[in-house]
């Protein structure tokens, strides 16, 4: 092991996991906010967009990320729309994650069950008042380890934005084995960068799922 | 001659040499899905043995495998097992062996969950209506084991075919290169053509592992409890 080599380029990787972490945080954001809108259309049955949503998510969760990327990067610009390639990165990850974040939170909204409703009802509570003190605060607690497991998810899928010239961890390993040649050190790096990144949140996820396992009623 | 782009579909045998690509891709995911469920079930009992040294040693290769981003285990093997234990290992085999391995780790899991979920009054219950061991786990856990368990295989071999598409990145060439090869030749007479060669593939992906969640999708509404 060299570690001059590696005292030498870490700060590299600092500045790649930075920018994983910039496009990745911007991306779940924006797949969180797609799930919501995308888990109430689905929720309350909207007519039309409900298939329009569906229809999506089939086509999210069936194609890799690195395709999707590709055809916005490489296709687009052909018909003119010219995407940096961070913003690549932010709407693919939205497009991929947006379908996994809808069916975390349907999922947990259609677990909450009838007989909360009804009880909710017979205390003579109004629909909105249901669905504020009753519903979500059920469905969300519920929600938060596919939640959690979604983001270490979505943070992993960010490993292929090297394929779209994003200067991100990958890409700075990739980098430097071949300028270098010293791909044990530069592969230590990238393993230990990834786990710094990934592990408190795998950590905290148990953590939670722990805790949120008290939030389940009736079952 | 932007309105005739998709005519590049239909020059040559482009068509055809997409399709032996995405049969690349199908080859790697279907092997290593293949060598994933028997190794994946052994290491699914493996995981359920109450030993402190044992429990230790799978809840380290589930975790690491499963934090790491498959594309940087994908490296590790082929770029640093090359350099640091001196094997050249092809790319495809780097590619298997990688998949396998994920797919061992998602997979014992599985069969982990699914064993554990069988509630212990299920043995119980056996043993008073006097079946044996043999009978018990034949009539009675196997079959519910299989019910939680088919679904969830079927969707982790979508997920292998869609993790395969990284293989790219280590230079197989698969659906993607030969994608790039059809655009890089016609370049000039067909300046259009990565829009309709990605469009192309991004459906050829689809239809591969939409058919398969449908079934997925069935299976497990049909078995629900």
């Amino acid at each position: 092991m060299d570690w001059t080599f590696i005292q030498k380029y870490w700060p590299d990787y600092l500045e790649a996991a930075g920018l994983t972490l910039r496009i990745g945080i911007a991306g779940i954001l924006c797949a969180v906010l797609v799930g919501i809108f995308c888990s109430a259309v689905l929720y309350f049955k909207v007519p039309v967009l409900r298939r329009i949503v569906a229809v999506y998510i089939e086509l999210s969760r069936n194609t890799p990320l690195l395709v999707q990327l590709f055809f916005l990067y490489f296709g687009l610009p052909k018909i003119g729309i010219r995407l940096e390639a961070g913003t690549c990165g932010i709407i693919g990850l939205t497009f991929l994650g947006g379908s996994y974040m809808t069916e975390a939170f349907r999922s947990s909204l259609e677990a909450v069950e009838t007989i909360q409703f009804e009880s909710a009802q017979s205390l003579g509570m109004t629909g909105v008042q249901t669905l504020r003190f009753v519903v979500l605060p059920q469905a969300l607690a519920t929600s938060v380890p596919a939640v959690v497991a979604n983001i270490i998810f979505l943070l992993k899928e960010t490993s292929v934005f090297s394929g779209i010239a994003l200067a991100d961890l990958m890409y700075v390993a990739k980098d430097l084995i071949g300028l270098y040649y010293q791909t044990g050190e530069a592969l230590l790096m990238l393993v230990a960068a990834y786990l710094i990144i990934l592990l408190p949140i795998s950590i905290i996820g148990t953590i939670l799922e722990r805790k949120v396992r008290y939030a389940g009623f009736g079952n | 001659m932007q309105d005739l782009g998709i005519s590049i579909l239909f020059k040559g045998t482009n068509f055809l040499r997409l399709l032996g690509g995405l049969g690349i891709t199908l080859k790697i995911s279907l092997i290593s899905a293949a060598l994933s469920v028997p190794l994946g079930i052994a290491f699914g009992m493996f995981m359920t043995i109450k030993n402190p040294v044992t429990r230790a040693i799978s809840r380290i290769y589930l975790d690491f495998i499963r934090i790491m981003p498959q594309l940087v285990l994908l490296f590790i093997v082929f770029f640093g097992a090359t350099r640091m234990f001196g094997w050249n290992l092809s790319n495809e085999f780097s590619a298997i062996f990688v998949f396998a391995m994920w797919g061992t780790a998602e997979m014992g899991d599985l069969v982990r969950s699914a064993l554990i979920s069988i509630p212990k009054h299920q043995y119980e219950s056996a043993e008073a209506l006097g079946m044996t061991k043999l009978q018990t786990y034949f009539q009675i856990i196997i079959p519910q084991t299989l019910r939680r368990l088919i679904p969830n295989t079927i969707n982790l071999v979508t997920r292998m075919i869609k993790t395969t598409s990284l293989v790219v990145l280590i230079g197989i060439v698969e659906v993607m290169k030969v994608g790039q090869q059809i655009i890089d030749a016609n370049r000039f007479e067909y300046p259009t053509a990565a829009l309709w060669i990605y469009g192309v593939i991004f459906f050829l992906y689809f239809f591969t592992c939409w058919p398969i969640s449908i079934v997925a999708k069935k299976l497990e509404a049909k078995w629900k409890n």
